[in-house]
């Protein structure tokens, strides 16, 4: 069980980095999504009016 | 997408389980050497990120396609997130065995080097506000940057190293047992990958449309 902190820290900054990466991207991914269709609104209303 | 992420995590859960259940603990190194399953694979994944991000590089410098411009963003992007992850086991990997955080060797440089072209592609992205200009000039970057991968990754046979040489004459220097858990990390990192491109890619196609909606809006008012 030597040096069992160094795989510890390993594994947690990959898992880590990986989920902290995956939570902003799909985060401003869901946040442009709702612009897009609020923009994509305001576009039907224009040519409806 | 649901299908890849189920076949992403049932991949990983296989490969931890061989990792530590299957494959015999290396008898110098002790446990700290199972960092090398995913080190290794974290290594392999940024090379093809920055592979992809040179030949959409060039395809966009022949075709003037922003599609391309945006798939090498995204691909570098990946690729510096994975580069760094290399960097941070890497040192903690060699902490306990070369009893150093970090040394000056040509592989450990050459990473270095490699992760520093690729964070300044990305700060170059964010500083030109012309589009034609900022795509060609980050499609020159990338191509390169290409340049500093097969450097590093020859860089522990060209030069004395005190990095361990895996992968030799096209042989894998390992034990059957550690080859498979690693080569099942391997498949398991270039599907998470996979799965990393897609929802960035999608991010970034998104930000050009509503750039693209804006300026529309723009001109009609």
């Amino acid at each position: 069980m030597k040096n069992i902190e160094f795989l510890a820290a390993a594994y947690m900054f990959i898992w880590g980095g990986i989920f902290l990466y995956i939570t902003v991207i799909a985060g401003q991914q869901k946040k442009l999504l709702q612009k897009v269709e609020m923009l994509e609104e305001l576009f039907n209303k224009g040519d409806g009016e | 997408m649901k299908t890849l992420v189920s076949i992403t995590a049932a991949l990983f859960l296989a490969a931890i389980y061989l990792i530590f259940f299957y494959t015999p603990t290396e008898a110098v190194m002790g446990l700290v050497q199972k960092i090398f399953y995913f080190h290794l694979p974290l290594a392999f994944t940024s090379f093809f990120s920055f592979f992809l991000a040179f030949i959409c590089g060039i395809l966009y410098l022949v075709k003037k396609d922003a599609k391309w411009d945006l798939y090498s963003a995204c691909s570098v992007e990946i690729g510096v997130v994975l580069t760094t992850l290399v960097l941070i086991t890497g040192s903690l990997w060699a902490r306990p065995i070369w009893n150093t955080w970090w040394t000056w060797d040509p592989r450990l440089t050459t990473a270095l080097i490699l992760w520093l072209i690729y964070v300044a592609y990305l700060i170059l992205r964010m500083s030109i506000e012309q589009e034609g200009k900022r795509a060609s000039f980050c499609a020159v970057m990338a191509i390169i940057g290409f340049v500093d991968v097969p450097i590093v990754f020859f860089s522990a046979r060209l030069w004395r190293t005190i990095h361990p040489v895996v992968i030799e004459k096209g042989k894998i220097n390992l034990a059957p047992s550690m080859k498979l858990s690693l080569l099942l990390a391997m498949i398991a990192f270039f599907a998470l990958w996979a799965i990393l491109f897609r929802i960035r890619s999608q991010t970034l196609f998104l930000n050009a449309r509503i750039k693209k909606l804006n300026n529309k809006l723009l001109e009609e008012a």
